[in-house]
């Protein structure tokens, strides 16, 4: 996994309430059977006409904000379908961060494995940031997830909270399934206590 | 051993914890990991690329349903794209070279994978449950502990059989009395987040209770589990009883003999103690609860069907603005009745309302009645033995005759990874859990509704209170 230390970039406002999974990436790309190249779909339908023409209006298709790789979004990000093709698709077009008022819990859970940093921001300061975003390309924002900050282009700083774990393994790109077979003794013994336990599972 | 009250999920928890970190992160132990085709390919190729095997074959099921066609002549391969053909195909290579549990689209147990599960009695009370879906808080009206988990975690549970997980809040969605006629598990479930908010479970497990709840059949319980995840909590719980019990009891996988007995002493210890700490509590009375329908592009976007489509002024801060795109999406119009919309499809299936019960309720509205002329209906089990069943007991004449296509099971149009799709500007009345845009087809207008109301719906080809089409029946 690629690690997430700092970041410094252009920030895409996308203040829509409830964006799920769906709008992120519908289903008709998740017939791939790998990770990459999803990118060019991410948000394929509000982004493209029904014959693969680009929606001006749509904030990644502006000029400003194609290169974008923080997304300020509104609440309840990444609600509905558990697709891991959600954050992949993020991550191949380029978005590194996003920050909400909240997040749909499996969608949180995915960005983590994939290098991704979801920031809960209370609606004051996502209010901030949405401003900040509104401005263009030359109003980058940065994220330090070492200092657990936030800062805009006119240099307000906010602090974020972010789970220890969590944190660790972005900031050294960790793999989770390496780490918890160090702890392959511990399961052992849990299966040799459950055999006797809750024999019929 | 610990004397503090504790809730129906503090007790799973309790008896899954593998680790537990200074930080609180545990590794959770887990009983049965259920895989489909769409969020398993890159997890088996990451377990081939590090040399790693499947930790529990025996504990592991996978079955292709989402992209699997639901017509009669789907062993034709020219019935599916190249592409669901490629991940039909990576499953059944996946399931042979790792030794895991399969059952293959030719197999009659074949169906959409939560209500496999169930049927085959892998799902048991007091069990940890997950797949790569989200859906998989069905599983949940067991009493066991369901969840929905990304490719990167289906992964890890291959891996090492355990999940890293934080422990969610507790919330308890109480239904008090009992529902009036005409008003199911669907109404619910879909009220509770008319109530709640597609957020409001954020981080917490839900457990739901009440005289409403435990009146519900298993088909029902699971209807209602089934969308905690758009409520926004990833799993809900129905403590176990005799109906579960009596579910269980005799199904292939389920134990056995002196097992049974062992198993149903442990499953009569899981509920929540009295006076254990909720951290939410949400109470609706159940004689509240009328037939409803969604107006929106979200699963909170809710009305019963006496209602009237709602105006962007009625709401506050960034819904303003997604009701305006709802509505257009929709092509709805502030202050219409919900009963003057027009539909132009039908479809009764999915995880979330393709069971058997749901089918006996969609047949008693229909039975010796037609679909309204023009209109495109379709019924499609949740499993091949639904399927059969509902044969057996004459259901499927009922839809044949009211002019229903009968179809094989599997996902079908609940999200239109298949060839089940909407085009731009169908209007649909469904029995699935997602009113998204583009859920069920590009530009495809979706009303969620209960099985007994999609019928209604059938018959007249407009959304229907189904208590006006029950009759006598009632």
């Amino acid at each position: 996994m690629q690690k997430f230390t700092t970041l410094t970039g252009i920030a895409a406002p996308m203040p829509l309430v409830n964006i799920d999974t769906d709008m992120i990436i519908p289903k008709q790309f998740l017939k791939t059977i790998q990770r990459s190249g999803l990118g060019k779909n991410l948000f394929d339908e509000m982004r493209y006409t029904q014959d693969g023409a680009e929606i001006p209006d749509f904030v990644l298709n502006q000029p400003a904000y194609r290169k974008a790789e923080i997304l300020v979004a509104g609440d309840n990000f990444g609600c509905g379908s558990s697709r891991e093709h959600a954050p992949w698709a993020l991550l191949d077009f380029g978005i590194r961060c996003v920050i909400s008022t909240s997040f749909a819990d499996i969608f949180f859970n995915n960005c983590f494995k994939n290098g991704i940093l979801p920031i809960v921001m209370p609606q004051e300061v996502v209010d901030v940031l949405m401003a900040d975003a509104r401005k263009g390309a030359n109003a980058r924002i940065t994220v330090d997830l070492e200092g657990q900050t936030v800062t805009t282009s006119d240099g307000q700083v906010f602090g974020f909270e972010v789970d220890s774990h969590r944190k660790h393994c972005l900031i050294n790109g960790l793999d989770d399934i390496g780490l918890t077979l160090e702890k392959a003794a511990s399961i052992d013994a849990y299966e040799a206590k459950a055999a006797t336990t809750r024999p019929w599972a | 051993m610990t004397t503090a009250k504790r809730t129906l999920y503090d007790k799973i928890w309790d008896d899954h914890v593998v680790h537990q970190a200074d930080d609180g992160t545990c590794l959770l132990y887990i009983d049965r990991h259920l895989v489909h085709e769409v969020t398993s390919p890159q997890a088996f190729e990451g377990l081939r690329m590090t040399g790693r095997k499947v930790r529990a074959p025996e504990k592991t099921i996978a079955v292709p349903d989402h992209n699997v066609p639901t017509t009669l002549d789907r062993a034709n391969a020219a019935t599916m794209t190249e592409d669901s053909r490629i991940q039909v195909a990576a499953l059944d290579k996946n399931a042979k070279d790792f030794g895991i549990n399969y059952y293959p689209v030719s197999d009659v147990r074949q169906g959409i994978v939560h209500i496999v599960g169930p049927e085959q009695g892998w799902t048991l009370p007091g069990m940890t449950v997950v797949c790569g879906d989200s859906h998989t808080a069905t599983h949940g009206a067991f009493g066991a502990l369901a969840h929905g988990i990304g490719t990167s975690e289906v992964e890890h549970v291959l891996a090492t059989q355990t999940l890293i997980q934080r422990k969610g809040k507790n919330m308890k969605v109480e239904i008090t009395g009992s529902l009036r006629p005409g008003v199911t598990a669907k109404d619910i479930t879909l009220s509770v987040i008319g109530e709640t908010g597609t957020a409001g479970g954020t981080g917490y497990v839900i457990e739901y209770c009440g005289q409403a709840i435990r009146e519900l059949s298993m088909e029902g319980r699971m209807t209602v589990c089934n969308m905690a995840i758009e409520g926004g909590a990833r799993a809900g719980l129905i403590a176990p009883d005799e109906k579960t019990f009596a579910y269980v009891m005799g199904r292939p996988h389920a134990p056995k003999g002196a097992k049974w007995e062992a198993a149903l002493a442990y499953w009569k210890t899981l509920f929540t103690d009295e006076g254990a700490h909720f951290d939410k509590v949400v109470t609706i009375k159940g004689e509240d609860i009328a037939p409803v329908v969604t107006w929106g592009t979200s699963p909170e976007d809710v009305l019963p069907i006496t209602g009237t489509v709602p105006s962007p002024d009625d709401f506050t801060g960034g819904k303003v603005e997604a009701v305006k795109r709802s509505l257009e999406y929709m092509g709805l119009t502030p202050g219409q009745k919900l009963t003057d919309i027009k539909i132009d499809t039908v479809f009764i299936g999915s995880c979330t309302n393709g069971r058997i019960e749901d089918l006996r309720a969609a047949a008693a509205i229909l039975k010796g009645k037609k679909k309204k002329d023009g209109l495109r209906a379709m019924v499609v089990p949740g499993s091949g033995l639904v399927r059969a069943q509902a044969e057996e007991e004459g259901l499927a004449q009922i839809f044949i005759d009211a002019g229903f296509e009968w179809r094989l099971a599997g996902c079908s149009m609940c999200l239109a990874m298949n060839p089940d799709q909407l085009q731009p500007g169908e209007r649909c009345a469904a029995t699935s859990n997602r009113n998204f845009e583009g859920r069920q087809g590009r530009g495809g207008r979706t009303h969620l509704l209960s099985p007994a109301m999609a019928a209604a719906a059938a018959i007249t080809g407009h959304l229907t209170d189904v208590r006006d089409v029950m009759g006598e029946t009632v």
